[in-house]
Order: C-alpha cells, then structure tokens, then sequence
C-alpha cells in the first residue's frame, strides 16, 4: 500500500515520481496525461519485475531528456545517478548535452567505466567512446520550455537554489511574493508555481529478491546557471541504494544537499531502526529545514513509501500484491 | 582560558588538516619531513585565526588555500594531471552553521578553487557549480585566474608517465567486476610482488589526493574544507568525493568531517555525512563514530578522514597505508603524523 506499511514478503515494489512542486492550477487535462505516464511507467517496470527481472534493470525508459528545463542560456545540461543496492555501486553523470538517455550513460559509468561519476566534456567523450544515442541539443528543447524560460527570467530576479536565505534575498522574496499576487503566491527554488518546471525523474525498485537499486535523472532548475550541478547525480543526496531501501527525491537541490536526504532515510532504518515509513517522514520533517522537496522510496522487505512537504508531487506506486496507485496532490 | 575576543568564547577550538591518505611507505625521509612541516605551518595558521576569533567557516577556507598554495599536496598547483596531461580541480566547503555549502568541479585556472567554493556558498544562486560554468563565474566574480600550466609540476608529469605505464587497470577501487578483480590480482603480483595500491596503482605512483581542513571555533561553531586535483592520470570530466556534500566533505552542528582516498569508496559510504549520522542517530562520540565509519563502511576502500565535533574533540581515521595529519585544540594537544 502507497505511503503505508504493509509488508510483503519476497515481494518486489516499485515507485516512480515526476517531480515536486506542482502548480496547483495545473490545468485537469495535464493531471489526467502525466498520471498516464506514470502509470504506463510503473506498468513497464511491473512487467520486468514480475518477470524476475533485478531491480537494477528494472527502470522504465523515462524521456526526462526530451522536455528538461533550460539553462538561462536556453540550452539543456542534463544530469543523472543510479545506485545498486546490493553492494553499493553507483554511477553519475553531469552537463550531458547530447546523449538522448541520461540515466543509460550514468550506468555505463557504474560497470564500464574507472570512476564513478563523469560530467561535461569528459561525460560526453565517454558517451561517445560507448556508442549510445546521441542527438543535437535543441532535441530536448520543447516550445513550451522556451516560454517557461521566459517566464521564469521575467518573474526572477530574485531566483535562488532556496539556500538557506541571506536576508537580502529573504526581503526581496517577501517583497516579490507581496507584490505579484498578494502575498499568497507559492514559490519552489525562487519560482513561481505556474512557471516552476519540476524537476527530476526516479524510480526505485525492489526486486523479488529483495535487492535494491535507485534511479534519477533531470535537466535540472529552469534559468539556471550553465554548469550548475543539483542533487540529482549526487549519491546520498537525489539518489541512495543499499540493503536497507532505495531512494529517489525531488525538489530544491541545495536543500535535499545539505540534508543528504537520501542517505538518511536508510541511515534512520540502519542507525535508529525505524521502519521505512517513519524514515521518510522523518526526514522530509526533520531534514529539510524551510527547503521544499519530496522523495520516494522502497525497502528491502518489500514496503513502498513516498512523502513530500511541498504542494504535490507526480507520483506512483506498485507492487506485488496487485497495488498500484498514482497521485499526484497530498 | 582564552584570551581576549568580542564575544565571549563558550567553546573549546580544535582544528585538523590533511593532506592525503595512501603514502607510500618508501617515501624519503626528507619528503616525510616536508610533509609535517607543511602540515605544521598549516595549522598554526589555523590556531592563530581561530586565537583571534575568527568564524570557523573563515579558517577552514583560509587553511585550505595555504594547502593549495604550496605545490606538496595534490590539491591546487602540485595537483594530480589527468590522462590529458592537464589540471581540473575540484572543492567544497561547508558551515556547519545552518548547514550551507558551496562546491567546484573542474576548476582549470583559478588560483584557489577553494575560495571559489566559497563564494558559489556566499554569492551565487546555487551549491554546485563545474567545469565552464564554474569558470565563467569565477571571472564574474574576479578572483585570481592563472594559466592552467601553472599547476604543473614537474614532479607531477613524471608521476603521470609513471602512473600510464604501470597503469593498465587504474580504475576508482570500484567493487571489482571479476574480470577487473583478476587484471587487478595478475598486475598487482606482476607489477611488485603484490605490493600496497590505492585506487588501483601502486603507491610509489600514487599521489594521496586531497587536502582538508575542520574546525571547530570557540562559539562550537564547525566547519569543514575539502580540495583536490583528483586522481592521478584521471579521464576529464572525472568527478571525486571531494567536491560531494555528504560524501569527502560534510559539517552540521554536531561536527564537521573531510576525507580523503579512494573517490568511489568514499561515494558509495558517504563517508562524511556518515560520522554525523552515527553521532545524531547512533548516539556515538566523535572516536567512536570516526572509528566505525572507516572500519565498517569502507568494504574493500581505502581511505581516511579527519573530524571535531561540537563540543571540541578531534578525531582522525584512515585503513590504509598512511595519512598526512595534524591537529591541535585549545587545551594544548597537538599531533602531526604520517602513518599509524
């Protein structure tokens, strides 16, 4: 059961999440595709798993490539990380402009690379040097991302990875906030809701075996910075696997790093014995400070458990049993 | 009892400083001494600094750019080179004080990567920048830039044609593939007699990487500093755990961490955060949670870490053969060492 406790014996699970932080005026007809895609996903995943597929390989082919925020520059820099629970390998990626699946190439850098994590130039010699899908950089581009862009440049002067605020930036967001719609305006990584573009995709899978393993991927925040590295390709922070559970969050990369949230939702379970559900919980109340994120995440007996403190996250949950269920609001 | 200062100290200082784990045991006499003097002066700096009051965050910073300075240590100019023969450097910093961080990636020619971090924590919209971007900002901000050649030793390109040939299965000490596992074995008795490795090379050509500072300052304030070059004959675009929160670097309230060794291992154990974790979570003391970090979530990795904690400890750790270190604290210990 999703957000539950229920566990299931030698069961696989799997859950994947679209990113948090959702305009609450999203339109009915865009809930209605994304809870599509989700579901088809999970269906995918399913699939595999029931086949006795490993989790590691268990991953539903997103296309967060196709579709990621642009840099301020309009141009996409996608990052990834994928993490095996059983011994902890892990792989990452970081500034891909080119490679048509992120998370493909961050696994390539786990088992056929002498390092764990390659970024930019280097990251896409390598792509090269394996031969995976590559395309042009305005592959990624959507229309719709170009306005969102310029939304998000109009609205933002004051954009920020929702540090911990200086109190500079505190009075300019109280301001802007006060301004734009009455001080009822709400805000993800400096942005409005209506032009924040979620970021991030992951999945993460127990397999019948009970091994674990975590995916994520994302072209990360709107009008950032070229070269601005997020949480997702960082292990311990967008992504963690090991014995214990599996993790994958979203939201506001400085807060998820500094709470190494990921980690600690199996240091909670390893160190202070919680159950899956109460780590999450924990940790999306506890480590998160004033920053807006959420996480999904499965354990290693079999549970599944989501949870986020901001308005919505695209989410999905499946497992053995016959569960399945996506959502997208509290 | 302290002496003089604007706010009253209600804390007891301590502060550590690396300079790499995995020495080689060969190491001349004269270079071991180099070492300890360089770690030495290091640290005295950081005594006067914290002996004046300033903020923790300020001497980790003001340490490590010492330590990246003086070509010794692989970090700044005496970096490790890539295959390519070039620089790119990487390193974060964090204040324990409501947790901030900054970090760099691929830092070619800025003088202190170090500072950068710095001020990608202080002045710019986010936590993490590398490689292009990381550069355009720090010309945007005006700090000081040099030729990439800079870095360069000579030393250092000796070791790099030294690391190519002895180095057919360099790999990060990943949790060895079969395949690699028996190249490793076969090279390792080849190459000399199954001798000591660090990240796959033997340790004759291995430069230790990374150098880090953590402080605790007189307020209990903690924080910590990482910056390397990274791993000797290391493909471009190859990113350590130095530069990783959680991972080479780490500081909260109870304590701040800095490892140093083999980049995956350290990844994969998230190392820094872990000594925090065990202290907040487990109820550990800063020994203890140094001790079972290193010895219990490592596996086959080798590395080493330094650590206060809040309340003024000081703590080191490493499970391989060797680490640069020292540290002092206000009520008089001090220690400077390279191996067990």
């Amino acid at each position: 059961m999703c957000g539950g406790n229920v566990i299931v014996e030698r069961g696989w699970a799997i859950a994947v999440h679209g990113g948090a932080g959702v305009d609450p005026e999203l339109p009915p007809e865009r809930q209605e595709q994304a809870k599509q895609v989700l579901r088809r996903c999970l269906q995918l995943g399913s699939s595999a798993l029931r086949a006795g597929g490993a989790a590691i390989d268990t991953d539903p082919t997103f296309n967060s490539g196709r579709g990621s925020a642009l840099t301020s520059k309009g141009t996409v820099e996608m990052e990834a990380s994928i993490m095996d629970g059983p011994r902890r390998r892990c792989g990452a990626v970081s500034g891909l402009t080119t490679v048509k699946n992120p998370i493909s190439l961050a696994r390539l850098v786990m088992d056929r690379s002498p390092h764990s994590y390659l970024a930019f130039d280097g990251a896409e010699e390598f792509a090269r040097e394996q031969g995976v899908e590559v395309v042009e950089n305005d592959y990624f581009i959507t229309e719709e991302n170009v306005g969102m862009l310029k939304l998000a440049k109009e609205a933002n002067t004051i954009l920020f990875d929702y540090r911990v605020p200086l109190a500079e930036t505190c009075s300019k967001a109280a301001a802007a906030a006060a301004a734009e719609d009455g001080g009822g305006l709400q805000m993800m990584n400096g942005l409005p809701l209506s032009v924040y573009a979620q970021e991030t995709v992951g999945c993460v899978v127990v397999d019948s075996q009970g091994r674990c393993a975590a995916a994520t991927s994302t072209g990360g925040l709107m009008n950032k910075k070229s070269g601005r590295i997020g949480d997702s390709p960082i292990i311990g922070a967008g992504t963690y696997a090991c014995g214990a559970c599996a993790v994958s969050c979203t939201g506001e990369g400085e807060a998820i790093l500094r709470g190494t949230l990921a980690r600690d939702v199996a240091a909670l379970m390893e160190y202070k014995g919680l159950s899956l559900q109460e780590a999450v919980d924990f940790v999306i109340k506890e480590r998160l400070d004033e920053g807006m994120a959420g996480l999904i995440a499965v354990s290693g007996t079999g549970d599944v458990a989501y949870g986020f403190n901001c308005t919505g996250m695209f989410r999905g949950c499946a497992s053995s049993d016959g569960f399945l269920d996506v959502g997208i609001w509290n | 009892m302290c002496g003089g200062g604007v706010e009253r100290r209600t804390h007891r200082w301590a502060i550590a400083v690396h300079g790499g784990a995995g020495v080689d045991p060969n190491l001349p006499p004269e270079k071991q001494e180099q070492a300890k003097q360089l770690l030495a002066r290091c640290l005295h700096l950081g005594v006067a600094a914290l002996r004046s009051d300033l903020a923790a965050v300020d001497v980790v910073e003001l340490v490590v750019k010492e330590l990246e300075t003086d070509p010794f240590f692989n970090s700044g100019r005496g970096s490790a080179l890539t295959r390519k023969g070039t620089v790119e450097m990487e390193a974060s910093i964090m204040d324990g004080v409501r947790r901030r961080c900054g970090a760099v990636s691929g830092v070619t020619t800025v003088k202190n990567p170090i500072s950068l971090a710095r001020l990608v924590m202080d002045r710019s919209p986010h936590s993490y920048l590398a490689f292009h971007g990381a550069e355009e900002f720090a010309r945007q901000q005006g700090v000081e830039t040099v030729d990439n050649g800079y870095f360069i030793t000579e030393d250092n390109v000796g070791m790099l044609k030294q690391a190519k040939e002895a180095d057919s299965i360099l790999f990060d000490y990943r949790v060895p593939l079969p395949a690699a596992c028996s190249a490793a074995a076969a090279a390792a008795a080849g190459l000399d007699g199954g001798g000591v490795k660090m990240n796959g090379m033997p340790l004759s050509v291995y430069a230790p990487e990374t150098v880090g500072c953590v402080v605790v300052d007189g307020l209990g304030r903690c924080a910590a500093a990482t910056s390397t070059g990274g791993l000797m004959n290391k493909m471009e675009g190859r990113i350590g755990d130095s530069p990783l929160i959680g991972a080479g670097t780490y500081a909260c309230e109870v304590c701040a961490v800095s490892c140093t060794g083999e980049g995956e291992a350290i990844i994969r154990s998230t190392l820094a955060r872990e000594v925090a974790a065990l202290m907040e979570y487990k109820g550990m003391s800063l020994r203890e949670a140094v001790d079972y970090a290193v010895e219990e979530r490592l596996d086959e990795g080798k590395a080493g870490l330094i650590a206060v904690s809040s309340s003024g400890d000081v703590a080191y750790g490493f499970n391989c053969v060797g680490m640069f270190r020292a540290y002092a604290t206000e009520d008089g210990f001090y220690h400077v060492g390279i191996w067990d």
